[in-house]
């Protein structure tokens, strides 16, 4: 790990000054934690925080034939999505597998934003570009954009924006800064992510850490986004699982063409060996993504819960053991720990 | 929300390089970690503790301490056979955090090799050592 080949967000300057640990990811020196991701964490439940991921990657299709490359490629339905809408939805192979997950946004007839996960970013790229039918150009304009995700259940109050609608997005100002709000994040909570030209992050940054979000790396994220069960690309779904397997047949519009639709069809059909499933610890321990399952299947995800004070996590198993309250045994390096099958997510605010 | 302790190597303690601390009361020792090593690990949520009576071995693990992203191995500086295991700890691991030297301490051993404890650092080297990482 070459600290000097990592690429750096135009808020690397903010992190460093703020005392974070950074690490490598993905090819990026992001900050992983701040004051301590279990007050980042809780800071989000509670109030508000801010995360800089501007390390995700923006892809941009445009021309009159945008709509009809995106719809045979991706998993969900793009007729379903006006301009000033977003969509969660999968780039998938010709085996169902999960090339990556995004989320697209209808920009204006003919032009469509997708935010890709940073270590897929050249992946897509090279995906979506190699598909170009004449009259739709992809493009990577992910080094002009810089992306703060503001999330917690007062986001929109600290920022004075309209909640509005999840998935959803508009042009808005904050502090005098023209950002694109995105009603949409990975933590579970109301909140948007912001989209400026990378000029004005840092002014964006200051602005939003002075309306009181506390700033918040990417450790808090992870635990975050698996305490709800939003799947992780490299983790919980790859290009080796499919979809249905995966928990995310509602996001696949079988009764359209797209690549992969007829092994996603069968794998329904048949219903899935193995399936995604959310757990939680019976007796004290951490699971760890590529813990074996006594029962059979992997950990794929885990973490210790910030908000539960106990060992979560998710992995495959066989389909028979998918139900909640089936009992799994996780292989903690060698000691055997109890684990109980549980619906998603495993978190949910009360009332 | 637990309360990080300020960074400090007493001088009556002894270290070993693993960032380990051992208080060594006649033929018993008390074990813990470094203020260094709990700042490294961030806040702790687990501690999986040695069973009291089995025997530790000196740069062998005899435990693990977690934070929410990472796992550590407890290496022991001393050997012995483990008398207590702090249950205080692995009810609340950020006691740790909180206190790395007094309330968060790990286990206490009887020590089986007292020439061991020569191979120990001093406050001062060990704080040299860290110094250079």
């Amino acid at each position: 790990m070459q600290a000097d080949t990592l690429q750096r967000t135009p808020l690397h300057d903010r992190h460093v000054a703020l005392g974070a640990r950074l690490v490598a990811f993905a090819g990026w020196e992001m900050p992983v934690e701040y004051a301590g991701v279990i007050s980042e964490h809780r800071a989000v439940r509670a109030d508000c925080g801010v995360f800089d991921v501007s390390h995700m990657g923006e892809l941009e299709v445009e021309g009159p034939r945008a709509r009809d490359l995106l719809q045979s490629l991706l998993s969900n339905d793009l007729d379903r999505v006006q301009p000033g809408e977003a969509q969660y939805t999968l780039l998938t192979n010709e085996r169902g597998g999960i090339v990556d997950d995004l989320i697209v946004y209808s920009i204006e007839p003919g032009r469509y934003l997708l935010v890709v996960n940073a270590s897929n970013r050249e992946t897509d790229f090279r995906w979506l570009k190699e598909r170009e039918l004449r009259g739709s150009e992809v493009s990577d304009r992910s080094e002009e954009y810089a992306l703060l995700a503001v999330q917690g259940p007062r986001a929109f109050e600290r920022l004075e924006l309209p909640a509005e609608r999840p998935f959803t997005w508009s042009m808005d100002l904050v502090d005098g800064i023209e950002v694109m709000v995105n009603r949409t994040g990975y933590t579970g909570e109301p909140g948007c992510e912001l989209m400026v030209p990378a000029e004005d992050a840092s002014a964006l940054w200051d602005a939003v850490v002075a309306r009181g979000a506390t700033p918040c790396g990417l450790a808090a994220r992870d635990s975050l986004r698996l305490e709800v069960c939003y799947p992780l690309h490299g983790n919980d779904i790859t290009p080796e699982t499919d979809a249905i397997s995966a928990g995310l047949g509602w996001v696949c519009v079988l009764e359209k063409e797209f690549t992969g639709v007829e092994a996603l069809r069968r794998i329904k059909e048949a219903g899935p060996e193995r399936r995604l499933v959310a757990f939680v610890m019976d007796e004290r321990a951490i699971p760890r993504a590529g813990m074996a399952i006594a029962e059979g299947g992997e950990v794929t995800s885990g973490t210790h819960s910030p908000m539960l004070d106990i060992g979560i996590g998710m992995g495959y198993v066989p389909a028979e053991l998918a139900q909640p309250g089936t009992s799994l045994t996780i292989d903690v390096r060698g000691r055997p720990r109890r684990a109980r099958v549980v619906r998603k997510p495993i978190y949910q605010r009360e009332g | 929300v637990s309360v990080a302790a300020a960074e400090t190597y007493p001088d009556d303690l002894k270290y070993h390089r693993e960032h380990d601390w051992v208080r060594v009361e006649g033929d018993e020792a008390t074990l813990g970690i470094t203020w260094f090593a709990q700042d490294s690990l961030g806040e702790l949520v687990h501690y999986e503790p040695p069973e009291p009576g089995s025997e530790i071995n000196k740069d062998v693990s005899y435990g693990e301490v977690e934070s929410v992203k990472a796992v550590s191995e407890l290496i022991s500086p001393l050997s012995g056979e483990v008398l207590e295991v702090n249950g205080s700890v692995v009810d609340a691991p950020e006691t740790v955090n909180e206190d790395p030297y007094g309330e968060g301490w790990l286990v206490r051993i009887r020590i089986s090799n007292p020439a061991e404890v020569e191979d120990l650092l001093d406050a001062a080297a060990y704080r040299s050592l860290i110094a250079e990482q």
